[in-house]
């Protein structure tokens, strides 16, 4: 029997292989050469990512003559849905890279490593947004996820790093187990895992027999997978823990990136391979929304420590985006779909950055008061430090959907889709969690602006790079929500994808 | 000056960014005369705009200044655009020119105080908010200002946190006013669902030519009115009002009586061809609910001891005239009082203010008495802005009250009483007001020791820079209701009805016409039987306060405004909860421990949550367990085998 090895279009590819590269290279010359100037390393990571960003905007424009396809013998899809989460994940990933500089300068771990781990992490995000076939799409998520619990566990002297890595690794693979169980339960009933093949299945036999149990039970267990990794309730148990415990500059990443390569993952699996399922599995997304808007900001609000308010302000915010793949599952399938999955991807890029930033003045904080990101710790920060509180003020009034900010765009994308789909009864929902997440968003802003300093509190030093980073995430934050056109637009062609 | 109108908030816009760079180098006053001359420079702009406006043609006065395409893609169109109207116009006149009066003052208030320069920072931001908000041309921009001014009346409130009264008011204020917003998202969203735009125009045309279904528009009328309701403090929103007077009295003054609370006001006179395209019973809803605030604030004004709660409850029920003349078609009327009360309210709060500057923070008016012999200027523009608010003729009150009580009866007797009533309480309250505080016996020197002031304690007039703006306001008080003059015989016809008229071509759709009615013809009986209603409300206040003939009765019922306040609060925490299911629980938490400050049951019920994140692995992965069997429950057995 001869083996054809399917043909490898390595162009398309270069944005992916940059980044491995990248990490690669990274290990090695460190491991070979003394110590680098300071800053270099997050500098070098930064430059990976941006090359890589290139590649995909020249990819970008290539689909744009040519069209949609698939690569690796359709393994990856080759379509600007991918391109498009894979350049904000690239985004948000050099801004960490600049945010982890300041965190660990001067620790034991101020070397290359952290870097390639993040650069990795990132690759197997981007491969998860791209794939096309759930075995690849599981290798993404592993990728992501084994570097995400060395990365979560990486500051080894808090115990705190410790337990959130263990508890991340734990839960995850946990999580992991039934992501690959739907995986073969999904093969079972359609006897395919790529997407294409299974697309192609549904038109054509199993859609004789919708209520296959096997398929069913598939795409319930993926889902379980998925939910996880966006932290949805009740698959969020985790995040609070793990998003306190880690590094803020971890926790930046994986609220980000991590959160962004998992939705996107859900699109791929519920909207592109299962349309044919969408009155099954819509009801339940409308209940991990439901679920997730209400009880992530119900607790986010009685919360005392700012990353713990964050992490459940995430967990909202996963409830906003489920709001948008509500909307998305009304028509999905269909010639005209609609534009839920444009709200969403945006909203996906959008929040990337707001978070970075938001965990990058978390950072600056926890390290001028020995990692105390308490509530208290906060206070007073706008007579310290005016800049950084501005810049907080940014990011707390986009997380609440203020007009004029890019958190504004993103929620009325998603909340204008539901209502568009006439699911009135989400989008009040939505719009109720917003007035209570509001709530939030304001005890901290009260904490930064009108309570005084505690006596004897030292004004934190803020490291160049991570203060550049902030900065770049406010003014983002900022710019799109005065202009948000070009990136409406812009989103506008993600729908056409490669199966 | 109609092209340059976005000068009208940039000036404000100038004055904070100045601030936030330069506030602490400025310092005091520095600070203080730069915010004071935004405003002011705001002002100069609006008076020229509306100069513009006024020589040009009825149907051509309103202008759209396009800022930027805010978000210019395919189904959603929305600019940041202002609109120059004669509604925006008379809105922006009396923001910037009180704003500036009050500016003024509070410098002189503000005296010493370490966060001078933050003050008038936070004030520059309200001032611009405020702007934006009246001047939005679409509810994006409005809602955008909506939100600025809610965000600057908090910080505001609380602006001497060190009170824990002040912080938990400011809490407060932002909880209640939360939920009017939700109205106001709900009502854009469905507005832009149904007529695929949020702008004033598009929306108010869709209303007024009949394409929008009479359900829609009465949605989204109704969901405005709750947005409005919050804002303007109207039963049963209206719970953070009085709590507000917890900030500096400059900021009572300016938001919590002239300004911000009228905008749930505006925003319904100009959606006015909205309300006229609900059915019936909206407009009915928002009458019914003015009138009982009016009627129930003015109640608990008259057992209040503290000389700001008074005229907080006073601006509750003043709001409540202005919503009853919305709810009867009265837009002109609604806008004329709101103008009126402007003057008259900004007047006594800032002579409030006065008092409390001269008699060293103290706020008891049964701590008073006889200050007009050391106040002579405070006490002599207090009493214009009472004979103003009490409805005796010709200050400024008498006549837009006037106006309002006749489009009611016009509408349904019932309300008309309720307003007479009111008219009554009113006067009195306020009578009873001004003589604990100017009149009687002297009686802060019982007190002396309290303050501080060791043997000799003697209240003082303030400084001239807080008494012009009490001058220029008493002014107003009196002459203010020039703006409108009804049409009897006396007055000469060109003076009669210019607000009206200059309002005509915003208020047009909405505006009952009542001339023909019996109502109408009667308006001269009417006019009298109000000035009787105002004068009996008077005598017997004197005749209670002054002359001491009647026993005076403050019931505590009424002192703790019908115990309104801790009702919610009871319910909130005690049988509501227990009636709530388990999904209502995070109401309890929210609002209860803002409403009221419960913090043992916010504690107790926040433990009890947390108890469910008890970091234990075993535990979560169990609650990943439940979701997964509850998932494949979902899909397999209800999807596959149903």
């Amino acid at each position: 029997m001869l083996f054809l090895g399917p043909e490898v279009d390595w162009f398309a590819l270069s944005p992916y292989l940059t980044m491995v590269g990248g990490a690669l290279m990274l290990m090695v010359v460190g491991a070979l050469t003394s110590r680098w100037p300071r800053g270099l390393t997050a500098w070098t990571t930064v430059a990976v990512t941006a090359a890589s960003a290139v590649l995909a905007l020249l990819a970008w424009n290539d689909i744009g003559d040519s069209g949609p396809t698939t690569l690796v013998g359709g393994a990856m899809a080759h379509d600007r849905f991918a391109l498009f989460v894979a350049l904000g994940m690239l985004g948000a990933t050099a801004l960490v890279a600049l945010i982890t500089d300041g965190e660990l300068r001067g620790g034991e771990n101020d070397g290359p490593e952290i870097y390639a781990l993040l650069l990795t992490a990132a690759t197997g995000a981007m491969v998860m947004a791209a794939a096309n076939e759930l075995i690849v799409m599981f290798l993404g998520l592993e990728t992501l996820s084994l570097a995400l619990y060395v990365l979560a566990a990486s500051d080894r002297r808090r115990s705190g790093s410790q337990e959130s890595g263990m508890k991340y690794f734990v839960l995850g693979g946990f999580a992991s187990a039934f992501f690959l169980y739907g995986i073969a339960l999904l093969y079972g009933g359609t006897r395919s895992t790529s997407i294409s093949e299974i697309v192609e299945r549904f038109q054509t036999t199993v859609a004789a027999d919708r209520n296959d149990a096997l398929v069913l039970a598939g795409v319930a267990l993926l889902l379980v997978g998925l939910a996880f990794k966006v932290s949805a309730v009740p698959f969020h148990v985790w995040s609070p823990d793990v998003y306190q415990g880690a590094p803020s500059n971890v926790t930046a990443f994986m609220a980000s990136v991590g959160k962004a390569a998992a939705f996107a993952a859900m699109l791929r699996v519920l909207v592109v391979a299962l349309p044919f399922h969408r009155d099954d599995w819509r009801p339940a997304i409308w209940v991990l929304a439901v679920a997730s808007l209400v009880i992530g900001s119900v607790l986010a609000v009685v919360q005392t420590d700012v990353k713990r308010m964050l992490a459940y302000s995430s967990v909202s915010h996963a409830g906003f985006i489920l709001v948008g793949i509500e909307a998305a599952g009304h028509r999905a399938g269909e010639a005209d779909a609609g534009s839920g999955v444009q709200a969403v991807l945006v909203y996906l890029v959008l929040y990337g950055v707001l978070v970075v930033g938001s965990f990058g003045v978390a950072t600056v904080v926890a390290r001028g008061n020995d990692g105390d990101t308490s509530l208290s710790a906060f206070a007073g920060l706008a007579t310290r430090r005016p800049t950084l509180a501005v810049a907080m003020t940014v990011f707390l009034l986009a997380q609440a959907g203020v007009p004029l900010t890019s958190g504004f765009v993103a929620k009325w994308g998603v909340i204008q889709e539901a209502v568009a789909e006439r699911s009135y009864a989400i989008a009040i929902i939505a719009m109720l969690a917003a007035v209570i997440g509001a709530f939030l968003y304001l005890r901290i802003m009260v904490s930064v602006w009108l309570q005084p300093s505690p006596d004897g509190a030292t004004t934190e030093r803020v490291p160049a790079l991570t203060g550049f980073a902030i900065g770049i995430a406010a003014l983002v934050t900022v710019a799109i929500g005065v202009w948000p056109d070009w990136l409406l637009s812009v989103s506008e062609s993600v729908s056409a994808y490669a199966r | 000056m109609l092209d340059v109108v976005w000068l009208i908030p940039a000036f404000p816009l100038v004055g904070f960014v100045l601030l936030l760079l330069l506030g602490r180098r400025l310092g005091e006053p520095g600070a203080g005369v730069v915010a004071a001359m935004a405003v002011l420079g705001a002002f100069v702009v609006t008076v020229g705009s509306f100069f513009d406006l006024l020589s040009m043609d009825e149907h051509h006065r309103s202008h759209v200044v396009t800022l930027f395409e805010w978000v210019p893609v395919s189904s959603l169109q929305v600019d940041m655009a202002l609109l120059a109207d004669p509604l925006s116009i008379t809105m922006a006149l009396f923001v910037t020119g009180i704003g500036f009066l009050i500016h003024l003052f509070a410098i002189g208030y503000m005296h010493g105080d370490p966060k001078f320069p933050k003050f008038f920072l936070y004030l520059n931001l309200f001032v611009l908010s405020m702007l934006m908000l009246v001047l939005g041309e679409n509810l994006l921009v409005t809602f955008l200002g909506w939100e600025g001014v809610g965000a600057c009346s908090y910080f505001l409130i609380s602006f001497w946190h060190t009170r824990d009264s002040a912080a938990t008011a400011g809490k407060k204020a932002f909880v209640t006013n939360r939920i009017g917003d939700w109205g106001v998202m709900l009502a854009m969203f469905l507005g832009f669902q149904a007529v695929g735009s949020v702008s004033y125009s598009a929306l108010n045309g869709a209303a007024e030519s009949g394409s929008l279904a009479s359900s829609t528009a009465t949605g989204i009328a109704l969901l405005l009115f709750v947005g409005a309701m919050g804002k303007s403090a109207q039963f049963p929103l209206y719970l953070w009002l009085p709590d507000a007077m917890e900030g500096p009295t400059p900021v009572s003054a300016l938001i919590h009586a002239a300004t911000m609370v009228t905008a749930g006001v505006f925003l319904m006179t100009r959606m006015n061809p909205m309300l006229a395209a609900a059915a019936d019973w909206a407009p009915q809803i928002v009458a019914w609910v003015g009138a009982v605030t009016a009627l129930f604030a003015a109640t608990i004004a008259v057992a209040q001891t503290d000389i700001k709660k008074v005229l907080a409850y006073s601006t509750v029920s003043q709001l409540g005239y202005m919503f009853l003349a919305v709810g009867s078609g009265a837009f002109v009327a609604a806008i004329f009082h709101m103008v009126t009360h402007a003057f008259f309210k900004a007047l006594m709060f800032l002579g409030s203010g006065s008092v409390i500057h001269g008699m060293h923070h103290e706020q008891d008016m049964r701590r008073m008495g006889a200050l007009r012999k050391v106040m002579p200027i405070t006490a002599g523009t207090f009493i214009i802005g009472w004979l103003a608010i009490a409805g005796v003729p010709p200050f400024a009150g008498f006549w837009s009250k006037d106006e309002i009580l006749l489009f009611t009866l016009a509408r349904s007797p019932v309300l008309y009483v309720i307003g007479l009533v009111t008219a009554v309480l009113t006067a009195y309250y306020m009578t009873r007001q001004v003589i604990m505080v100017f009149f009687g016996e002297a009686r802060w020197n019982d007190h002396a020791e309290e303050h501080g002031a060791h043997g000799e304690f003697k209240p003082h007039e303030s400084p001239a820079i807080m008494l012009f703006p009490l001058v220029v306001l008493s002014v107003l008080s009196v002459l203010g209701g020039i703006i409108q003059l009804p049409s009897f015989g006396i007055i000469p016809k060109d003076l009669r009805h210019r607000l009206e008229d200059w309002l005509h071509p915003v208020v047009a759709p909405g505006e009952a016409v009542i001339s023909g009615t019996s109502a109408y013809d009667a308006k001269a009986w009417l006019a009298l039987l109000a000035i009787a209603c105002a004068l009996f409300g008077i005598v017997v206040a004197v005749l209670v306060y002054s002359r001491k003939r009647l026993k005076a009765i403050e019931p505590a019922l009424l002192a703790d405004g019908w115990r309104y306040d801790a009702v919610v609060s009871a319910f909130m925490g005690g049988p509501g909860r227990r009636a709530f299911d388990a999904i209502a629980w995070f109401d309890a938490n929210v609002v209860d421990g803002a409403v009221n400050g419960v913090a043992g049951l916010v504690r107790s019920t926040s433990g009890a949550v947390r108890r469910v994140q008890t970091g234990n692995m075993r535990n979560y992965a169990g609650i990943v367990g439940i979701g997964v069997v509850l998932m494949l429950l979902w899909f397999v057995v209800v999807r596959g085998v149903w």
